[in-house]
This record gives structure tokens, C-alpha cells and sequence, in this order.
């Protein structure tokens, strides 16, 4: 790397190129975008949590002003195919060696005889504008004919269940058993045992921008452009390609302005296939975006898992086995595989040792709307469980909660560290680097632990409690990520990558590495992330891994270019290239000042050179595999108190010790952090995405479903420890996900503590005043 | 920015049609919508004033806030034909293309105050209008006010810890908020 360490971005709060047009207004989000005459689109949406479609009449809707056409399943179920996310549902070999179920159930289109959940779209109606079009969708005739619905984990394994989707043999849609040990022989010679049902509620990513697509055929060649929300557009081209039979080089995904995806937008939907299949079809521009309603019911939601977790140890507090069966609730189909509940059961150990372990996860159909990872996607729920498990454990033995976390941990010497396990890949599960006793001894002492336990004997009528949550995050996922570095004919260099930012700055940060890398000024960067006809290949930003993978793909594109401008300025320059050096974008020869080239002398003078190489460009495509994940670590500490009377939860005191490697931008990635521990305290707080017995929908609006305001978001005191990761060059690991990991954990575990005299068991959120006060309650009546 | 040229409503259109004058960011616009129209809808697609976006349209959410009359509202919550005579300001109203940032602008980009930027505009909105009346009023704002100021949107990014510091930063306001280990309930003061 050229430039000299002193002036080096990376490590600096660099402030967001993106920050400007934001500001004034001037953002592109993909509603925002102009295209003349674009058609808009309204579905028709199951209103049947499962039932028969013994009819459907779409005459009178084709009939109505504006209307230019409406699909029902019956019209496209031989035009598109179905849609199954084959990456996350793919089973790497070593994990197929544990003999999972996985069961492969495509997404119908659009329903042609069955509906499995109230939202499953029906019926797509394209009209001048969105009005007509659901002027139209009400004139769509539906006949049902009701089929027995489940909507509990627990009803849809019983042994008379009636079955989610017609047609499977049972409601089980994942399994897989992993562990390693004698896990029931360690229990029953452990000096103590505890055993706990913990779950958590199930939620919804809710981005303030929900999900959208405008889609656009080319008149003269055909292909399709589309402009959407999604976090992953090289996988939305493949799939449109597939399911409309349009070759791959003729479907191009932008992603521009993205408000937010949180794991919802990284996952595909029908949707995203009907929309560029309609202006396909037409020959004109469609747009669909979804309204809240449909953003709540009908888009993935995510997080619902019950566990069932026994942890044993002997006397001194050392654990000696864990079992845990997960329960994880599917929605109507598999749609994203092992993907969510693999990562909980592998991540439910985190950073404790422990010679035992027998882990095992159901993922269970219900006739709900289909699930996909949320940021986190199966550790804030592992964590959860694991965390109030080894409270309670605490609390049997008479050890203070963080001493026991502490006698359990694996220690910076022990690093790196195989868990004996299998991680998500099938491969030996391996923690590259960390110190967790330094991250824990770190929040004990911000968050004063020996204070808080004297004022709790101080004010014995107040109800103070305290609470930790320890967690990993292997980050980083592979296969790849791409970036392409281009010196343009101004001079200036262009960066583009298959990971689009929603809200993450990656104009900002993955320039800040680029400008290292090349010596280029960073104003004279431009990233353009996420369009699939600027890098041919690309996987997206999910799962806290567009830094991992980005980012060392950026670093590398620039060493590579770097390399071809000093060999063509020595042509130019008649020097050796040896003796050059590139700062802030000017190319000078080592002990003669005064011979200068700039990059846009450069880049004009290169393919026009007589006796060139041939290769007239300056740039360079590189993709970086990442050999092994990279951990990143948490460690959150909180006090509370709670009011008995109204059942209200204060946040006194929030504490975040994290550790993510080497920080390209400290600004941003508090940031990160922070938004994450905003979206935890959501969750244990207020969140609760509830369905009736009929599997009905009934917290379809904001007003209903309570995300999180300023005043239930306290300040955050925030600390960090740095272990660079060994496997990648930038020694950096992502932590996109890891600030919503702990607060669901930390929180209940101090609200537990606090009503400990009250003899209250805190097993699920979400903790509303309502929920503690029924808690009080039943405490009395078991008393 | 000139040209506000909005088209009207698709032939197609059932509803009845109003002619309506107003002005938006000190623009007069005469303009022809039917009944039903959001103002929302209005401003981003027919006068294609993007820069005010929509979160849940049910009025929960505070990205749509725009000035009507210099009060902060939800233009989710209004119909175009309800601003006849009226006087709107949306954030393209603030600075001009060229301009420097207004000092609230300013402050979210000082503090981090945004990450996909997609609540930005509605918060903006809210927090020029809390400093506008306290401007106008002289009296420095109450912590409830600052407050009730940026609970009154939704951000699913930031935490609304680095909102606040730019709310309080454009207010006048000292940026840190001490943390108080105390309950704000206040049985117990020590
Ligand atoms: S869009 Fe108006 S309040 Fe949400
Ligand atoms: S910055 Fe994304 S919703 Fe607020």
C-alpha cells in the first residue's frame, strides 16, 4: 500500500460522501425514480390463512378504467417458474453428512389452488396507477373453501396435525442433529442441571422503505432493467432470468437508493419475479411498492424459535454439557433452508467451552407468513436462550452471573479455537481471534456490578436488576465478493461491487480502503455498489458480510491497478516503475520532483501509446474468497428498573463492549453497532408480530405492531477491544449484525434479576407493561 | 427550483377533479387533482418533489413530514385537495441546490444523524420546525419538547441515539446528554 501510515483513512471517521444528497432531499430511491409511463401494480392477497380456491374471476376487474391487464395463478403458472431461493437452500456436503431434512417447497407465483397464509398473493392487477389498480382488486371474485389451519409450532408437530401445505407428508420442514460428546451421560454426573423452555416472539425487519422494483423493457434489444430495494442483485437477475426464460446477460438489477433491508430484502419473493415478468409482457415500465400493510403481513417476518435448553455443570460453575432442542417457526414453506436455524444451533454455544453438546433444530411449518433471516438471523434467539440458561445456572449454584460467564470462557491464548463442531459451511468450526475474558471484565467494570448488587441491599423496596449477554458472530460468509477498479478518461477512479449499501456507507467506507490502497485522493473516488452490468458476479450484503468480502475484494482490485499505472507511467515517464510512487492520485519518480504525471494525463495518454501492450485499460476485476469466517464478539451489560405498579421497564444504564477486527470507520461502526442494540431493545421491548387462532394478521400497522421511538432507545456507553482477523488482509470483521445480538438476553436477564423477589420467570418478550404485569400476577398466583 | 408543471389525473380516473392553488417551498402552483389524491402522492409523482418519503401511509411513521402553514404535519394524512390557499415547504425547500446546508441539515451530518437517509427528511422537517418556534418565541426549547420532537418519527437505522445529538446540536443544545443512573420515575433521588 503506497500512501504513508500517517495519512491512512483506514482507522479514520471519514465523513459520509452519502450524507449530502440525503440531506437536501436528493436521494433515488427506487419510488423516487422517474420512468415515463410506468404502469403500477396491486395484488390481490389471500385473505384465508389456508384454504381452496374453488374459483376465481378476474373479468370484472379487466373491465375497469385504467386496468391493462390482471394475472391470476392460472394465467402465469405456465410463464413463470416458481420461486425457490436455491442459494440459501442449498446443504454444503458436511452438512449433508449429518443427514438434515430439508424439504424443497417452490413458492407458487401466484396461487393457483391452494393459499397456506392471509397474504399470499393471489392475483396481480396493472394499471395506470396504483388507485385504478386496486380499484381493480376489489372487484376480483375469490371462492374459498376453508381448509383446517395451524398457526403454533407446538399444534403443527402434534401427531394429528392437519397438514400446512397439502400434498407433505408432515409440517416438518427442517431438521438437523449436531453435537458432539456424551452429552446425557455429562448431565447425569453433573453436580447441577437446570432446564428451561425460552422463546422469542416473532418479528418483523420493517425498513422505513419497504420492498420495491421498477422494471423496464429495453424496445430495441428487449432485455429488462430493474431498479430495486434488493440487498443481493445479482441473485434478483439470475432468478428473473430463470423464471421468465430470459438469458442472464439480458436482465439488469440496479440497486440505488435502499432505505433500510435488515435481511427482508435479502431474500427474493414472488413479487420479484411478476413485476419484470409483467412489463415483460407488455412492453412497459412497471412499478410495484409495497404499502405497510403488506410490508407487516405479507414480506418475510423472522425470529419466532422456541428452546428447549438444559445446561449442566459441576460445582464450581464449569459447564459440562448443553442440550438444547430448537424449534424455529417456518411460516408456510422452507424458503430459506437451514439457513437461520443452523446458525442458532451453531452459534448457541458462542464463546463458552464445554466438552458436550447435543443440539438439534426442527424447523416447523404454519400456515403464517414465510421467514427469513433478520439481522442476527438465529443468534439473538440462541442468545437469548443460552444467556437466560447460564442466569439461571448462576443463580442454582450461588455464583455471581458474570463469574460464572467468566470460569466458561475460551481465552485469547486458546485462539484460534475449534469448537469440535461443524460450522455453517460443514467444515470444523474454527473462531479465528477474540478475547472475551478482556471483553466481559470490561463491561463488569463499566457497568459496576458491585454497585449495582449494593443498591439492590440498599433500596430492598426498588426493583433493580442487572444483566449480560455474551455472543459471537462468525461473519463474513462466503463464497465471494467482487470488486471492479476502473481509472476513467477524467482521471478518476471508479470503484463497483456486487454489495449495494442500505444505509451502511459504503460509498464512504469501501472508498476509504481504495484510497489507501491506490494513493488516489478519496474525492476522486466514486463506488457504485450493486448494478449487475458494471461486475458480472456478485452474492450481496447480507449476514455481516460486505466489509469481510467487499472490502478485501476492493483492496485487492486496487494493489492490482496500482501495479498497471505505475507499469504504464514508466513507459510514459521513460523511468523504472520500481522508482515511482502514487500519491493522491499524482504519479512522481523517487528523488526527482519535478516529473509529474496525473492519472487523467495517464489515462489519455495509455491506449494511444505506440508500442503499448495492448491492454489499453486501466483497470482490474478481483474477487475475494474468504478461506474461513471472521469472529466477531459482543459483550452487552444492562441495568434496570422496574416499576411493579405499571409494569414499565427502564433502561438505567446500557452498556456495549465489542470486538470487529481492525475499524476502517470508527463513526460508522459505533453507528452500526448502536442501530443494532435499537432494533434488540425493539424486539424484547414492544415487538410482536401476533396472529389469532384463524391466523389472522393482527398487528398489520404501526400503530399496532410498536417498533421502537427515541425515548425507549437510551444512551449507549460504548467500548471496544481490537483482534484484527488472521483471514483477510484488512484484518477486519463485519458487525452489521452483531448490536441487535445481545439486548433481547441482556435485558430479560436484568429485568429476571430485578423481580427476583417478586419470584418472576422472564421466558419470552416481548416485556410491555402488560406482559410484566401478567408475569406479577401469575408470580402471586403460583406463590 | 422552478417548473413545477404537474400533470393531472389519468383519464381514467373516476373521482371528482379539483383546480387548486398553492404554494410550495415559495412556489406558486396551480394544479388539477382528483378527490382522492394523497398529498404525498402529489408532491413525490406530479410535481415530482421526491425528497418527502413514505413510510407506513397510516401516519405512524413521521417520513412524509413536510411545514403546511409552518406547523410540522404527515402529508400521508392529506389530500391534495385539502391544501387549496395553503403554504407547503418540503425538504427541498430548505437549501437550495447550491446552498449550504441549513444549520439543522448540517447538524444530522456532523453527528451521523442518518444511515439509509429514508427517515431523514421527516425528522429534518420535524426538527426545523421545533427550532423555527423556538426562534420565533425566543424561549430555548424544554427537554420535553426535544422530546416529543424526535419521537414523533420512526427510524429503523440509527438507534436515534446520533438523531438526538444533531436535534440537540441544532437546537443549541449541549450535544451530550449525561447518562443519569436514576430512574426518570424519580421515587428515589440520591
Ligand atoms: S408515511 Fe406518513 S406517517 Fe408514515
Ligand atoms: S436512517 Fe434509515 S430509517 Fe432512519
Amino acid at each position: 500500500m503506497s500512501t504513508e501510515p500517517t495519512d491512512w483513512l483506514i482507522g479514520q471517521s471519514v465523513p459520509r460522501v452519502e450524507d449530502d444528497r440525503l440531506l437536501r432531499g436528493a436521494g433515488r430511491y427506487t419510488d423516487d425514480l422517474h420512468v415515463p409511463d410506468a404502469l403500477e401494480v396491486a395484488f390481490l392477497r389471500s385473505t384465508e390463512a389456508h384454504a381452496r380456491i374453488t374459483s376465481i374471476d378476474i373479468s370484472a376487474a379487466k373491465a375497469m378504467p385504467g386496468v391493462i391487464a390482471v394475472y391470476d395463478g392460472a394465467s402465469v403458472v405456465d410463464r413463470i417458474k416458481p420461486l425457490l431461493n436455491a442459494e440459501e437452500l442449498r446443504v454444503p456436503p458436511g452438512i449433508a453428512a449429518l443427514d438434515p431434512i430439508n424439504k424443497l417447497q417452490p413458492a407458487p407465483i401466484l396461487a393457483t389452488d391452494e393459499v397456506n397464509y392471509v397474504g399470499q398473493p393471489v392475483a396481480m392487477v396493472v394499471a395506470e396507477t396504483r388507485y385504478l389498480a386496486e380499484d381493480a382488486i376489489e372487484v376480483i371474485d375469490v371462492a374459498y373453501e376453508l381448509l383446517p389451519a395451524v398457526i403454533d409450532v407446538e399444534a403443527a408437530l402434534a401427531e394429528d396435525a392437519p397438514l400446512v401445505l397439502l400434498g407433505e407428508d408432515d409440517n416438518i420442514g427442517v431438521h438437523v442433529r449436531h453435537g458432539k460428546g456424551d452429552t446425557d451421560a455429562a448431565l447425569a454426573s453433573a453436580a447441577a442441571v437446570i432446564t428451561e423452555t425460552f422463546s422469542t416472539q416473532r418479528y418483523v425487519c420493517a425498513p422505513i422503505e419497504t420492498r420495491g422494483l421498477v422494471a423496464q423493457q429495453d424496445p430495441f434489444t428487449g432485455s429488462l432493467t430493474i431498479w430495486s430495494t434488493t440487498q443481493t442483485p445479482h441473485r434478483v437477475r439470475d432468478h428473473v432470468a430463470g423464471a421468465i426464460g430470459l438469458p442472464v446477460d439480458d436482465v439488469r438489477v440496479q440497486s440505488v437508493d435502499v432505505g433500510g433491508g435488515f435481511g427482508q430484502k435479502g431474500i427474493l419473493v414472488v413479487e420479484e419475479l411478476l413485476v419484470p415478468f409483467a412489463a415483460h409482457d407488455l412492453g412497459r415500465p412497471v412499478r410495484w411498492i409495497a404499502d405497510r400493510f403488506e410490508n407487516l403481513t405479507a414480506d418475510a417476518h423472522a425470529r419466532e424459535q422456541v428452546h428447549h435448553i438444559t445446561l449442566g455443570a459441576d460445582a464450581d460453575g464449569t459447564l459440562v454439557a448443553v442440550k438444547d432442542h430448537i424449534v424455529v417457526n417456518l411460516g408456510a414453506r422452507n424458503m430459506v433452508g437451514l439457513v437461520v436455524p443452523y446458525n442458532a444451533l451453531c452459534h448457541l454455544i458462542g464463546p463458552y467451552q464445554v466438552a458436550n453438546a447435543d443440539l438439534e433444530a426442527t424447523g416447523v411449518l404454519t400456515n403464517t407468513t414465510f421467514t427469513s433471516p433478520y439481522r442476527g438471523a438465529g443468534r439473538p434467539e440462541a442468545t437469548f436462550a443460552m444467556e437466560r440458561a447460564m442466569d439461571r445456572l448462576a443463580v442454582e449454584l450461588g455464583i455471581e452471573p458474570s463469574e460464572l460467564r467468566r470460569r466458561n470462557l475460551i481465552t485469547s491464548e486458546q485462539m484460534p479455537y475449534e469448537t469440535g463442531l461443524l460450522d455453517r459451511r460443514g467444515v470444523p468450526q474454527e473462531y479465528d481471534s477474540g478475547d472475551y475474558p478482556a471483553m466481559l471484565d470490561r463491561a463488569v467494570e463499566m457497568i459496576d456490578v458491585p454497585a449495582v448488587r449494593a443498591r439492590q441491599a440498599a433500596e430492598p423496596d426498588r426493583r433493580i436488576g442487572v444483566g449480560f449477554a455474551l455472543y459471537l458472530e462468525m461473519t463474513g460468509l462466503g463464497p465471494f465478493e467482487g470488486a471492479r477498479v476502473e481509472v476513467m478518461p477524467s482521471g478518476r477512479v471508479r470503484l463497483y461491487t456486487g454489495a449495494p449499501s442500505q444505509g451502511q456507507g459504503h460509498r464512504t467506507v469501501f472508498a476509504q480502503i481504495l484510497a489507501d490502497t491506490m494513493g488516489v485522493a478519496f474525492d476522486d473516488i466514486d463506488v457504485l455498489a450493486g448494478d449487475t452490468a458494471s461486475i458480472p458476479y456478485g452474492v450481496g450484503t447480507i449476514a455481516s458480510r460486505a466489509l469481510v468480502t467487499a472490502g478485501n475484494a476492493t483492496a485487492q482490485a486496487g494493489e492490482l491497478v496500482r501495479q498497471r499505472i505505475l507499469e504504464a507511467a514508466a513507459g510514459v515517464l521513460e523511468a523504472n516503475a520500481a522508482d515511482l510512487t502514487i500519491e493522491q492520485g499524482i504519479i512522481s519518480v523517487t528523488g526527482t520532483p519535478s516529473v509529474e504525471l496525473t492519472l487523467a494525463d495517464l489515462i489519455r495518454s495509455v491506449p494511444k501509446l505506440a508500442g503499448g501492450s495492448g491492454s489499453d485499460g486501466l483497470g482490474e476485476t478481483s474477487y475475494f474468497q474468504p478461506p474461513n469466517y471472521a469472529t466477531a464478539s459482543g459483550a452487552h451489560a444492562v441495568t434496570v428498573e422496574v416499576d411493579t405498579a405499571t409494569g414499565r421497564v427502564e433502561i438505567l444504564d446500557y452498556v456495549v463492549v465489542h470486538e470487529a477486527g481492525t475499524i476502517v470507520n470508527p463513526v460508522v461502526a459505533d453507528a452500526q453497532v448502536i442501530g443494532g442494540v435499537g432494533q434488540g431493545i425493539g424486539g424484547i421491548m414492544s415487538e410482536h408480530l401476533r396472529y389469532d387462532e384463524n391466523g389472522q394478521p393482527i398487528t398489520s400497522t404501526f400503530s399496532d405492531y410498536l417498533m421502537p421511538i427515541s425515548e425507549m432507545v437510551p444512551e449507549i456507553r460504548m467500548d471496544e477491544i481490537v483482534c484484527p482477523s488472521p483471514t483477510n488482509p484488512l484484518g477486519v470483521k463485519g458487525l452489521g449484525e452483531g448490536g441487535a445480538v445481545g439486548p433481547p438476553a441482556a435485558i430479560a436477564n436484568a429485568v429476571e434479576d430485578a423481580l427476583r423477589p417478586e419470584g418472576v420467570s422472564v421466558l419470552s418478550g416481548p416485556l410491555s407493561p402488560g406482559r410484566i404485569l401478567d408475569m406479577l400476577r401469575d408470580s402471586e398466583v403460583s406463590r | 427550483m422552478s417548473n413545477l408543471d404537474p400533470s393531472g389525473p389519468p383519464a381514467a380516473e373516476p373521482t371528482a377533479r379539483h383546480t387548486i392553488t398553492f404554494t410550495v417551498n415559495g412556489e406558486a402552483v396551480t394544479a388539477e387533482v382528483e378527490s382522492r389524491l394523497l398529498l404525498t402522492d402529489f408532491l413525490r409523482h406530479r410535481l415530482r418533489l421526491t425528497g418527502t418519503h413514505v413510510g407506513c401511509e397510516q401516519g405512524a411513521c413521521g417520513a412524509c413530514t413536510i411545514q403546511l402553514d409552518g406547523q410540522p404535519v404527515r402529508s400521508c394524512l392529506l389530500l391534495a385537495a385539502q391544501v387549496d390557499g395553503r403554504d407547503i415547504r418540503t425538504i427541498e425547500g430548505l437549501a437550495g441546490p447550491d446552498d449550504e446546508l441549513t444549520a439543522v441539515q448540517q447538524a444530522f451530518a456532523d453527528q451521523h444523524g442518518l444511515q439509509c437517509g429514508f427517515c431523514t427528511p421527516g425528522f429534518v422537517m420535524s426538527v426545523t420546525s421545533l427550532k423555527e418556534q423556538t426562534q420565533a418565541t425566543g424561549q430555548a426549547p424544554t427537554e420535553a419538547e426535544v422530546q416529543d420532537c424526535v419521537d414523533s418519527s420512526y427510524c429503523r437505522c440509527t438507534g436515534y441515539v446520533n438523531i438526538r445529538k444533531a436535534a440537540r446540536q441544532a437546537l443549541g443544545l449541549p450535544v451530550d446528554v449525561p447518562v443519569s443512573l436514576d430512574s426518570t420515575s424519580g421515587e428515589v433521588s440520591e
